[in-house]
């Protein structure tokens, strides 16, 4: 429970639509999928996946090179997410710098081509002496959230958390607890990752990654669906800015919605294969925390990657937690799976979805999955009063994690 | 090659590597006031001057008395001499 109400007041996006919310909701609201073939996956040997999510619109050349220098892709992303949100929530330098706004941005690991560019050439000679100054600080753990801080002049607090797929879940649900409790006054908060073979072999070689639609990026993933036939990578970030309801009405802040649970459980039954019991835990633990009932709650926006076993894990959970009539779909069909900036992606779309009175459907879900039947699935673009959401992230590694969203109101 | 095709050789790699302007770069540029470089930059413009003339000179002396981009180039015309004459 959160001893202060915790309000979202700024977004910053980073997606394969482009950057900002606007382009984010333009291309939900019209069914468009950020998937495209990748040639360069298909030079890989025993990858057998060939298509991703890139993030587009992008100019890293808006970020000075001082700081510039010790980002990799995904700190860029997360930097200029970050300044959105900041804008957005008309935050000044001066608040910006107070001391009272922390940073808590997480990405799944340090950056991969950064890794690769230096031990391919550190493996030609075991040489270290090409290597630059700067390498450390794309490659350290923290390394978004270090170099957001750096480039907005940030002296709060610095929380880096990393849970791969639950990462920017984690990082808004321990935004807002360091609000509730007072420590901060603002957040940035959310996730980042940059897309690299690494990750998609990763789910290729445990047959988790999408490879019968090479040639089709566009249907898939497939959550779902009876047809799906695993993740498709993704890369981006999606920042949020948290600040408590006092804060943002001192200041005549537009609030966009409120944080009013989070819960994150392990899962010690398996590191890569999710649990229903585990799962539905989760959510009823977030539900608790927000003091709702299922009944409350208006949708879930599932974490949905499109493999056969955490499709199926996630739809028993829900159907056992809501029953069958909640109306639930995933955003993956459309975003492919962000990892570290999935979460964060999604809730800002959930946000939207409040704000706008809408829900929107899975994407490439045209025939349900009969063992993903038991759940109230969005047969389009649907309007309604939307009041509560909860979002789900998961991730590799037994870590489950859930937000409540709720439509503000005094 | 001759110094000048040096200068020009180490203008144009600093310039790549930190992102200057060649037209505003004259030997009197200082490297920290006026092109900003920091303690990091150095570590990184040693890196690009060996790469590109293919030297070792991180434990030279004389790396720490540079200030200007004039110096940098005499360094190097010095260094490449001596290499030339080894």
């Amino acid at each position: 429970m959160l001893l202060k109400r915790v309000v979202i007041t700024g977004m910053g996006v980073v997606s394969p639509f482009g950057r900002g919310i606007e382009n984010l909701m333009a291309a939900l609201l019209t069914g468009k999928s950020g998937v495209v073939q990748v040639p360069a996956l298909s030079e890989i040997t025993g990858m057998r996946t060939r298509v991703a999510a890139l993030a587009t619109g992008v100019d890293p050349m808006e970020i000075p090179r001082k700081f510039r220098r010790s980002m990799s892709s995904m700190s860029i992303f997360a930097t200029l997410a970050c300044q959105d949100a900041a804008a957005m929530a008309g935050l000044s330098e001066t608040q910006l710098q107070s001391g009272r706004l922390g940073v808590s941005v997480g990405s799944t690991i340090g950056s991969p081509q950064t890794m690769q560019e230096f031990f391919r050439d550190f493996g030609i000679d075991n040489s270290l002496e090409r290597m630059k100054s700067t390498l450390f600080f794309h490659i350290m753990n923290h390394s978004c959230a270090s170099n957001v801080a750096q480039a907005l002049g940030v002296t709060g607090r610095i929380l880096a958390p990393s849970a791969a797929c639950s990462t920017s879940c984690h990082a808004v649900g321990y935004a807002a607890e360091m609000i509730g409790i007072g420590k901060q006054d603002f957040m940035l908060c959310g996730g980042a990752d940059e897309f690299h073979p690494l990750t998609s072999g990763t789910f290729d070689i445990i047959n988790a990654a999408s490879t019968a639609f090479n040639d089709s990026p566009n249907r898939t993933p497939r959550p779902f669906d009876r047809d799906r036939d695993g993740i498709v990578c993704g890369e981006g970030s999606g920042i949020l800015l948290l600040e408590s309801l006092e804060s943002a009405e001192q200041r005549g802040a537009t609030i966009l919605a409120e944080i009013t649970g989070f819960a994150t459980n392990s899962d010690p039954g398996s590191i890569a294969n999710p649990n229903a019991s585990c799962i539905a835990d989760c959510m009823q633990q977030a539900l608790d925390d927000a003091r709702i009932t299922p009944d409350q709650v208006d949708y879930v926006n599932a974490h949905a990657t499109a493999t056969e076993q955490g499709d199926i894990a996630e739809c028993e959970a829900i159907s056992r937690v809501f029953g069958s009539q909640t109306p639930t779909s995933s955003l993956k069909g459309h975003l492919g799976h962000a990892m570290a900036a999935s979460g964060t992606l999604e809730l800002a779309a959930c946000i939207e979805m409040l704000r706008q009175g809408l829900l929107i459907p899975t994407l490439n879900l045209e025939n349900i999955d009969p063992l993903c039947a038991n759940v109230q699935h969005l047969p389009g673009i649907t309007r309604l009063p939307v009041a509560t959401i909860i979002k789900n992230n998961f991730a590799l590694g037994g870590v489950n994690s859930s937000i409540i969203l709720r439509r503000y109101q005094q | 090659m001759t110094d000048q095709e040096i200068i020009e050789q180490i203008n144009s790699s600093l310039a790549e590597e930190f992102e200057f302007d060649l037209g505003e770069m004259t030997p009197e540029t200082t490297l920290f006031e006026d092109m900003g470089l920091d303690s990091l930059d150095v570590v990184d413009l040693v890196i690009v001057l060996e790469t590109a003339f293919g030297m070792k000179i991180r434990e030279e002396e004389a790396i720490r008395k540079i200030r200007t981009l004039g110096d940098i180039h005499n360094f190097v015309i010095n260094k490449k001499r001596q290499m030339e004459s080894a």
